[in-house]
């Protein structure tokens, strides 16, 4: 238990060697870190560390090599990782299969297994990860930590620099604090891009005994997992954010909302919260300095409503996540009507870094408008799949291209789709435009809480406005008219166009509902619904239209317009279709008569196509 | 539904008592009762009611609301498909639609014998194994619907009966 601030700093001081040296070397050790992202983990992390540890034990090795997990390495489609200090290299896709060769070659012979590591364009080996396109153009602010720290190990967490922006923190006063974050000019991670500094004055200003602080970690947003990464590998960044906004404003409570999908992050973030009670770093009179800081967790039931920052508040007072009115904006009257603060993961965990490096640190990175980096969660057909940071003003080229590494199978990029079901869509007249709020919302997305999934040729726009659609009606509260009818009836209509019922009459409608649903509605919830019909409207009216007046589906999608036929004159009888026909809707005898497809049976599923070695079923 | 045995309103009322401390425990309070009876039904809204003075409409508004909380108990093993966009992008809609087949039930429902649901996830964040189910907590990565006869003989093996 620290008491006072020196004991502290004198303990990070040795838990910074002890880190350091597990990295270069110079405790004599060879360490093989596991990435525990989730999807590693589903991948078999556990899998590859048992055996590893079964061959530490078998060659008797304990004290030469250590197998440990830490936070995501980012990106998730070429895991499980292995990453060896101190030569700092690391294996891609490894299998526990591969677990044997890395042990012998690698850790008991110094020698590169090849074959696991990536390889350039030219067939070179880059075995360091800094050194690799996928990381080079990367700058990890929010992400600080992660992918080095055992993440609820709290010696760890300050060895990399946490809580110490805290400690800055309370050599400053309050007002100072608040003024560093207005000067660095950081906007609200989660989608608004508000100013966070601005947040904090109105919250600073008002007069009141009890103030909180929430972090909004209700991640809905489908196709972004950014807030879950952060709380589950680093949850004393965020804890710490959390900290230095109480001080800032003055509150001395703090509640998380975490959505109940995310189990682990709930946990790292409660068992970190113990820990840093049992040691001192939070609770009453902090470190002696008469700061007392309180934080609780409270866990989402499932409603994508409650990301907008009022639903949230009734949700954690025990009510329905609906939305109400602002003002009076939290700031004012916030939880159980007192001033409060509301920030996103994302936000609370690049604060500490700002008051840790300085204000100049972070605005050296991103855009005057957009200071610092953002998180993306890289998504759909691009080959580089996960999580990515970059400093804002990164083009999209940049993003899909050399981070993300160009689409999947040398198909044709149409679109990415970034703030999921309120975005909108971004096509290749975009892609050398820097990626910022405001840059964002003018070529008519939005920066969102992070989400960007890439589409090829194979996607159909109208199947994809649709499916944001039917989201987006599934999860309106149903408070306000103009949200709860509207978004149905545009679902309605683009439900009659994929089936091939739609009139041109329709867009006209589309529009006229879309505008109402943005002007009217209560919440940024119902104001940006329409936003990916209207984009997908904007650029691919031709998708639209064929649809509408061929009764033509372009990219084979959209079920009722598609069917499946097979060439007599190709098909070889070899029965492999019906084979893997899912629903027996595949009729023939076996080298006899030519396959047949039942088409009132036929549930468009596709897996005939792929299967037929004769290219003799075609889709229309 | 039955009636609610004494255990299980004990146990209630113990839930009740446990967050007595909150100021608006009511959330709390449900997704205790859901984790640990599987569900919300009315006769436990009733007990809750009773015990903290909401009224059983409030409690009842709540429970509907959130897609955490259900009225009826969900099936032995819930097939928890990811409908995420980049799932979605790759195909997820035809392998929910075909374990719908042929299980016979839609999204949302449980089988006669109580053995499987059906829910749509929102997002895992398991994004690079799209598309992506989690069944009983484990994650089936790259799912396509021709793969999904095998899956579900593959839980009725490990399974046993209901």
């Amino acid at each position: 238990m620290y008491t006072s601030v020196e004991q502290l700093k004198a303990d990070i001081e040795v838990f910074k060697k002890e880190l350091a040296s597990k990295f270069d070397g110079t405790d004599g050790k060879k360490y093989l870190q596991l990435c525990g992202g989730t999807g590693c983990l589903a991948a078999n992390t556990m899998g590859i560390k048992e055996k590893f540890e079964e061959l530490i034990s078998k060659n008797n090795m304990e004290d030469k090599v250590e197998c440990r997990v830490s936070g995501c390495f980012g990106l998730c489609s070429e895991g499980p990782f292995v990453r060896v200090f101190p030569e700092d290299v690391l294996y891609r896709l490894v299998k526990v299969e591969d677990c044997e060769e890395i042990f012998e070659k690698d850790v008991m012979g110094g020698e590169l297994v090849d074959r696991l590591v990536y390889h350039d364009p030219d067939g070179k080996a880059v075995p360091c990860m800094k050194e690799q396109p996928f990381y080079k153009k990367q700058k990890r602010i929010a992400l600080h930590g992660c992918n080095e720290i055992i993440s609820t190990d709290y010696r760890e967490a300050l060895a990399v620099g946490g809580y110490q922006g805290f400690l800055n923190a309370l050599e400053m006063k309050r007002e100072d604090v608040v003024q560093a974050v207005l000067d660095s000019r950081l906007r609200g991670c989660g989608g608004g891009g508000f100013p966070t500094g601005l947040k904090w004055k109105f919250a600073f200003g008002s007069e009141s005994d009890q103030k909180y602080v929430v972090c909004n970690g209700d991640e809905g947003d489908p196709g972004a997992f950014m807030d879950r990464s952060v709380l589950e590998d680093n949850p004393m960044a965020v804890i710490e954010g959390m900290m230095i906004a109480g001080y800032a404003i003055g509150a001395d409570q703090g509640y998380f909302y975490i959505r109940a999908e995310y189990p682990r992050a709930v946990e790292h973030v409660n068992s970190m919260i113990a820990t840093m009670e049992e040691k001192g770093l939070l609770g009453d009179n902090i470190l002696g300095t008469g700061f007392s800081f309180h934080a609780h967790v409270r866990l989402g039931a499932g409603a994508f409503v409650c990301g907008e920052e009022t639903a949230l508040l009734n949700s954690i007072m025990g009510k329905r996540g609906m939305p109400r009115p602002r003002p009076p904006f939290p700031a004012v009257s916030g939880l159980w009507q007192e001033p409060t603060v509301l920030n996103n993961v994302e936000t609370l965990a690049t604060v500490p870094y700002i008051l840790r490096e300085g204000v100049e640190a972070f605005t050296q990175y991103g855009t005057e408008k957009s200071p610092g980096t953002k998180v993306f969660c890289l998504g759909g057909k691009v080959n580089n799949i996960g999580l990515v940071e970059i400093p804002m003003g990164t083009t999209l080229r940049e993003l899909i291209f050399e981070i993300g590494g160009g689409i999947k199978d040398g198909k044709k990029f149409k679109a990415i789709q970034t703030c999921g079901p309120s975005g909108g869509c971004l096509t290749a007249e975009a892609l050398y435009e820097g990626i910022d709020f405001d840059n964002m919302v003018r070529l008519g997305s939005m920066m969102g809480s992070g989400g960007a999934i890439v589409m090829d040729e194979d996607n159909c726009m109208v199947d994809v406005a649709k499916f944001y659609m039917g989201f987006i009606c599934d999860e309106s509260c149903g408070k306000c008219s103009p949200c709860r009818i509207g978004t149905k009836r545009i679902l309605e209509i683009l439900n009659r166009i994929t089936s091939g019922q739609g009139t041109m009459h329709d867009f006209e409608e589309l529009e006229e509902i879309a505008s109402a649903c943005k002007t009217n509605s209560l919440c940024a919830l119902g104001q940006t619904a329409a936003n990916p019909i209207l984009s997908t409207i904007r650029h691919f009216k031709d998708e639209y239209v064929a649809h509408i007046e061929e009764k033509r589906c372009p990219a084979g999608v959209c079920a009722d317009l598609v069917q499946y036929k097979i060439d007599p004159d190709k098909c070889k009888k070899c029965s492999k279709c019906s084979r893997v026909c899912p629903v027996e809707a595949i009729h023939g005898k076996p080298g006899k008569t030519p396959f047949e497809i039942d088409q009132s049976a036929c549930i468009k599923c596709g897996s005939c196509l792929s299967s037929c070695p004769f290219d003799a079923i075609s889709k229309e | 539904m039955g009636h609610l045995n004494s255990v299980a309103k004990e146990r209630i009322e113990a839930i009740c008592d446990s967050h007595a401390n909150e100021k608006t425990p009511l959330i709390m309070i449900l997704s205790d009762i859901q984790s640990e009876f599987g569900y919300v039904p009315l006769e436990a809204q009733e007990v809750v009611s009773a015990k903290t003075g909401i009224s059983v409409a409030e409690i009842y508004g709540v429970v509907t609301f959130y897609s955490f909380f259900t009225l009826e108990p969900k099936g032995k093993h819930v097939i928890g498909c990811c409908l995420g966009t980049a799932c979605f992008v790759l195909g997820a809609q035809k392998v929910i639609d075909q374990f719908s087949q042929l299980l016979g039930i839609k999204p949302g429902q449980t089988t006669e014998d109580g053995m499987f649901s059906i829910d749509e996830l929102r997002c895992i964040g398991a994004c690079a194994a799209a598309p992506a189910v989690m069944i009983d907590g484990k994650i089936y990565a790259r799912v396509k619907p021709t793969d999904v006869a095998g899956i579900i003989a593959e839980i009725k093996a490990e399974g046993g009966a209901a």
